[in-house]
């Protein structure tokens, strides 16, 4: 098989790996925040048991707890494996990645002075306005930087999705190197995944100068 | 008919008594001038006042409604709804507290289209005149940081002002200024008192408080000890622990 033959096999696999990649940041980063204000509930039965499932999360391997997602049903509850595995990959990756998010969004909502919090109480905004209008601009524009390097790890860690046979890029990069005994397909996957991360560098560069027209 | 009324005002930290007893009325288009040493409980005074901290007993009454009150069984309550009293004070902080991530214009502008939901025209064009008038014309579209402090404490007492209070309070609105910019703010509160603004400051700035006082209130752990007009107050001080206190800020 020669290199453009790998390469346009490869691509073929990039729509799932941009599916995992998209489809997570999509969920992920919402999700971070709701978990980011349970773990920092006033309740704390709440807080505690969010802590603990952030730190289980965090504390063991993406790859296991995406063939805890994919295989779990099935040795749990019998429910057939299904065939696309878009879903389990994506729910698992979501969760995980919102677990990391959360903490990034707890450390930016904490760094937020009170004061900003008691300017909006006397000026009347609502809990809720103040959160979204005061406190979470102040906090993108805070943790930008610690997002865009889980944003980073991200692209590299849709290669996991290998461990489910989930047909993306690298899989496919991976059978293909088993087939013909060629370490090439990896040297390709390299080079995706380079060239991935500069756009997402170039795009996460241009957001944070967006956000830079005042000073903190 | 009072704007501010606390009656017997009692506040603790744990163990630490920090109000103890406080009374003061506030009425229309007075201005009342809150002195004393630090840890006395001014700020304290003040969060109670403006909501921003719970009292432990007392009643705090704005325009003759009640904020507080004992129900049957006589333990002290907040009314459930607090944002119907917020509109009738606003608070200028020491440090500000503008919106670094909005203009000046939306700084001032924002609350009082998206909390009093009111016409956007009319409150642009309030703001502007009211910008023009604490002259800062033209510093609509700068951001905080990009201002000197006495600008940014101006654009603050501006914001508080388009909300249109009934009260407006200050907590030593100068001190965290460069000694060079107190005088432009304490201007701006001057022409504030001139038109009758009912107004509660807070400050250290004695030769100013005089001027611009119609009353002064010297406080002093957690205690009222002295108040009266500025001549009362200054000239012909009662007690022996404002002397004391007065000594320390020399001829005013
Ligand atoms: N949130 C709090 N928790 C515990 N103690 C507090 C709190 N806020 C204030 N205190 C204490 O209450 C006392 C009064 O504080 P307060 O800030 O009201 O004084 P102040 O008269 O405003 O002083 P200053 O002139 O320094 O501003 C101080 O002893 C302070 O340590
Ligand atoms: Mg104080």
């Amino acid at each position: 098989m020669d290199l453009l033959t790998i390469i346009i096999k490869m691509s073929e696999g990039l729509t799932k790996t941009c599916a995992i990649f998209f489809l997570t940041l999509i969920f992920a980063l919402p999700l971070g925040i709701v978990i980011a204000l349970l773990r920092m509930s006033k309740i704390k039965v709440i807080s505690k048991i969010t802590q603990f499932i952030v730190s289980v999360l965090r504390g063991t391997p993406l790859m296991l707890q995406l063939l805890a997602v994919t295989y779990g049903p099935y040795y749990l509850f019998g429910f057939s494996v299904s065939r696309d595995k878009l879903i389990p990959v994506v729910v698992a990756f979501a969760v995980n990645y919102s677990a990391y998010f959360s903490e990034i969004y707890r450390s930016g909502i904490e760094s937020i002075p009170r004061g900003q919090y008691e300017a909006a109480t006397i000026l009347g905004y609502s809990k809720f306005q103040t959160f979204i209008k005061i406190i979470l601009p102040q906090v993108f524009r805070r943790i930008l930087p610690s997002i865009t390097n889980e944003i980073v790890t991200l692209v590299k860690d849709t290669s996991i999705a290998f461990t489910v046979s989930y047909q993306e890029m690298f899989t496919i990069g991976k059978q293909i190197a088993n087939s013909q005994t060629s370490f090439t397909p990896f040297l390709v996957a390299g080079v995706f995944y380079y060239l991935f991360n500069a756009i997402v560098a170039f795009v996460m560069g241009k957001v944070e100068k967006s956000m830079n027209y005042y000073k903190i | 008919m009072s704007v501010l009324s606390m009656k017997n005002i009692k506040k603790s930290f744990g163990e630490k008594h920090v109000l103890k007893d406080i009374s003061l009325e506030v009425n229309k288009g007075e201005v009342v001038s809150i002195i004393g040493p630090s840890g006395g409980g001014k700020s304290t005074l003040l969060r109670c006042a403006t909501l921003l901290g719970t009292v432990d007993d007392g009643i705090i009454s704005y325009n003759d409604s009640d904020v507080t009150y004992y129900n049957e069984k006589g333990v002290l309550c907040y009314q459930k709804n607090l944002n119907r009293f917020r509109k009738t004070f606003g608070l200028v902080f020491q440090n500000f507290n503008l919106f670094p991530h909005y203009n000046v214009l939306k700084n001032i502008t924002d609350a009082p289209i998206n909390v009093l939901k009111r016409d956007k025209k009319e409150v642009l064009e309030e703001a502007k005149a009211l910008l023009k008038k604490m002259g800062l014309e033209g510093n609509e579209e700068m951001y905080p940081c990009d201002l000197s402090g006495g600008m940014q404490q101006r654009v603050s007492i501006v914001r508080a002002l388009a909300m249109k209070p009934d009260i407006l309070f200050f907590d030593e609105p100068t001190s965290a200024l460069d000694p060079e910019l107190t005088g432009e703010v304490l201007k701006v509160i001057k022409q504030l008192a001139d038109e009758k603004m009912t107004m509660v400051i807070v400050t250290h700035e004695m030769s100013f408080a005089k001027a611009v006082s119609d009353r002064i209130i010297f406080m002093d752990k957690g205690l009222i000890v002295e108040e009266g007009t500025p001549q009362e107050l200054f000239d012909n001080t009662k007690h022996e622990r404002t002397k004391q206190f007065l000594k320390n800020y020399g001829n005013i």
